[in-house]
């Protein structure tokens, strides 16, 4: 091949090696422009929509850019500004991995449990279904605003039931170290699109795998360790995957817990104190908005989006790199 | 060679050549910025966009009542109005510019005048003042002219204001034996405590709730009552220098102290009713004293409270009694966008809207603000609850003060409060220490954005 690319460039017009190869060269491109055809709806949406941001976002993270007048060049100076100057970063980034960790996995447990449970239900299977799925369905503003009420410390009637029994009634929403539990409480109560998905995993494990698991003598912990487990791996890494991405995006219910339990309900567009109480509901997305929409530095925004996008990158490598943990060979 | 053996190879050219045009796209993209100038004839037909952020059936009423006026005078100007549009919206809208953009805007806060200055979004009024022989600093209180202009550009002007006074329940003030609302912040202190009635770990009343989180009782809203000086002449933080920032902090930490600590205000605060519902501590008598804009006395009569409400000045420094009768001012304000092709005729309408005084009036009296002109303050034709009158004293006493414009907008207001809410908890002990960190973060956030 390459002997005949060679003598091909080599030859003058009209020679029979250089014509073979011409012809070579426009089937070969026929096929890349079918090729491309093909792939083109998706080119373009990949292109639009994800490499052009990204590429934005790079390009803004080292400029100066206020949203009206024109972008400038200014080094490094938002990295600089965003990770050793900005007082909201770290602590953001804390809390972002604090829920990556907890209430991802929390979430992944809760949501097997509750796919397995419903799955063994005899009577009543639609019903409960139902019921689990339906808070899922609840907007994430009005969801968070009830449950904000619901948990209030002095007039919420989840610390007036725990008052009644003698326990000590935590701050919830407006207590530093109850505010990420208090998230994480709400994302479990939504939790009827993981128990969707196992379900579905779970009633697709081979019946046949239980039976010879039975008829070893297998007790039920081996049998879900050693035939459901491996079975519904790869919807576990799929569930935990999204789930990460998903908390990475994380802004409505911290947002909207800070602001309801804090009493201070200001118009938008206006200035606010994120996080409260004392910036532990403060994540990653929440930085993107205070920064780039209300302090105009735009610049600054799209470190911080970039430090997401890294993260979640690394996250869901990480994840795919321990795969062979999780999946069977084959899967 | 033929065109189709360089299709591969040409791949990284074009490739290379569309990311650089990308790239010079990208350095000129969205930079709503228009170096436009006012050419056009405000005799002439033409229709207007007007972008407003009220919402409230009652407010929307009152805009369009208010517009309807201006048509009325101008018949040759036609005004397209847009209600509930916040500043995100605004923002975006000043970027992109083009014929459904807004000519007018008005904003609920002066957080962003800063940028829309300093960025030219909004054009700088003051050639059209002068063109239509209009004295701002003769027109609008002393207050307003400070929030309505950033670094010698005046690119907004006041539409209507807020003034913040003190609301007392009378009832209590009997019950206790206080004859009169304090004046300066000793009596206050006295005044709170004897309104204050413990019960146990909580109160059956609270005199006042001096937390930041208090609703209103932010960190520039007591500070105003000190007269601060924000930034100094370089624009530099002045938090460290001006001792009117440490005496105010001090004040609200010594009320927080003194009223049962900040833990058992705070457990308290947590079962009080939200700033705008009909729950509010200061309607259902579960706080004595509120620091709060004139528009709770309208919030408040609406709740049928179970007492008489008072309303006064916030009290003043013992050592600036001379001074009492002074409050925090804020307010709407409108602006015309540097992308409008109709500045003149937009000008018509901002003129008319900001410095007709029957036309202030008008809207005053609709949506009871404060109106936003001194001539208007002092009109006959001022309908108002005779305790309003209160507000139309603050909002035109000279030594009442704001905050002044920032760059990055009310990010160093935000800066502050962090460090009050450290303060009143106890995590932050040092005061002046404090202070002096919070201005280096307010002046590396000021050098960020500029």
């Amino acid at each position: 091949m390459s002997g005949t690319l060679t003598s091909g460039r080599r030859g003058g017009p009209g020679s029979g090696a250089g014509g073979g190869t011409r012809a070579r060269r426009a089937r070969r491109a026929q096929r890349a422009l079918r090729t491309f055809a093909f792939m083109s709806p998706w080119l373009i949406g990949f292109g639009v929509f994800f490499a052009y941001p990204l590429l934005s976002t790079v390009y803004f993270s080292f400029m100066h850019y206020d949203g009206f007048t024109a972008p400038s060049w200014n080094g490094a100076q938002n990295w600089r500004y965003v990770f050793a100057h900005y007082p909201l970063f770290w602590p953001a980034l804390r809390n972002t991995l604090w829920l990556v960790a907890v209430m991802v996995a929390l979430r992944v447990v809760f949501g097997l449990g509750v796919g397995l449970l419903i799955t063994k239900i005899r009577t009543g299977t639609g019903v409960f279904r139902t019921l689990f799925y339906l808070p899922y369905l609840a907007p994430p503003v009005a969801a968070t605003m009830s449950f904000a009420f619901l948990l209030n410390p002095g007039t919420g009637p989840v610390n007036s039931v725990l008052e009644r029994i003698g326990v000590k009634a935590p701050g919830w929403f407006d207590d530093p170290s109850w505010s990420k539990p208090a998230l994480t409480l709400l994302a479990l109560w939504g939790i009827g699109d993981l128990m969707v998905i196992f379900m579905a995993a779970l009633l697709d494990v081979p019946r046949e795998q239980y039976e010879a698991a039975e008829l070893d003598g297998a007790s039920p912990w081996q049998r879900f360790r050693f035939v459901t487990l491996p079975n519904i791996s790869p919807i576990v890494m799929f569930a935990v995957v999204t789930g990460v991405i998903q908390t990475m995006q994380y802004y409505t219910q911290p947002l909207i817990a800070g602001k309801v339990a804090s009493g201070v309900i200001q118009g938008a567009g206006t200035q606010f104190e994120p996080g409260y109480p004392d910036r532990s509901t403060l994540t990653l997305p929440q930085l993107v908005y205070n920064l780039g929409f209300q302090r105009f530095d735009h610049g600054s925004a799209c470190v911080v989006a970039l430090v997401l996008f890294a993260l979640s990158t690394a996250f869901t490598a990480l994840l795919m790199r321990r795969r062979g943990g999780l999946v069977q060979a084959g899967d | 060679m033929p065109e189709n053996s360089r299709f591969i190879p040409g791949i990284p050219r074009r490739a290379a050549l569309t990311l650089t045009a990308s790239l010079a796209l990208l350095g000129t993209a969205c930079t709503g910025r228009s170096d436009s100038t006012a050419s056009d004839d405000p005799s002439k037909e033409t229709t207007i966009n007007f972008w407003h952020a009220w919402s409230a059936p009652g407010e929307v009423a009152a805009v369009k009542s208010l517009v309807a006026g201006f048509e009325k005078a101008h018949p040759n100007i036609h005004v397209d109005i847009v209600g509930n549009m916040t500043d995100d919206k605004i923002n975006q809208a000043l970027r992109t510019g083009g014929a459904k953009a807004p000519d007018v805007i008005s904003s609920f806060t002066t957080n962003n005048v800063g940028k829309f200055c300093s960025s030219g979004a909004l054009v700088d009024l003051d050639p059209f003042f002068r063109k239509a022989g209009i004295d701002p600093e003769k027109t609008f209180p002393e207050a307003m002219n400070e929030y309505t202009r950033f670094d010698g550009n005046r690119c907004t002007v006041p539409l209507l204001g807020d003034a913040y006074g003190l609301y007392y329940n009378k009832t209590a003030f009997a019950k206790a034996g206080i004859t009169a609302p304090p004046k300066t912040w000793s009596e206050f202190e006295a005044d709170a405590e004897k309104l204050t009635v413990p019960d146990g770990d909580s109160y059956t009343q609270l005199g006042f709730m001096p937390d930041y989180h208090g609703w209103e009782s932010t960190t520039e809203h007591y500070l105003a009552q000190f007269s601060p000086t924000y930034f100094d002449a370089s624009g530099k933080s002045n938090l460290a220098e001006d001792p009117a920032f440490e005496r105010g902090f001090t004040l609200q930490k010594r009320l927080v102290d003194e009223l049962g600590g900040f833990r058992k205000l705070e457990r308290y605060r947590a079962k009080l009713g939200d700033e705008w519902g009909p729950e509010h501590p200061f309607h259902t008598g579960q706080v004595a004293m509120q620091l709060d804009g004139e528009w709770r006395l309208g919030m408040a009569l609406d709740a049928k409270p179970g007492f008489e409400i008072g309303v006064a000045p916030l009290p003043v420094p013992d050592d600036q009694a001379d001074q009492y009768g002074k409050g925090y001012i804020t307010g709407t304000v409108a602006g015309i966008a540097a992308t409008s092709t109709k500045q003149n005729a937009a000008w018509e309408l901002v003129k008319y809207m900001t410095t007709d005084t029957d036309a202030v009036v008008g809207f005053s009296n609709a949506i009871h603000n404060v109106p936003s002109t001194l001539a208007a303050l002092k009109s006959p034709k001022l309908k108002y609850d005779p305790r309003f009158k209160t507000f139309l004293d603050i909002a035109a006493n000279p030594h009442s003060t704001t905050t002044p414009a920032s760059v990055n907008g009310g990010v160093y207001l935000v800066t502050i409060q962090q460090f009050g809410y450290a303060y009143e908890s106890g995590k932050a002990g040092d005061l002046k220490a404090g202070l002096a960190k919070t201005a280096a973060q307010i002046d590396t956030d000021i050098a960020q954005a500029r």
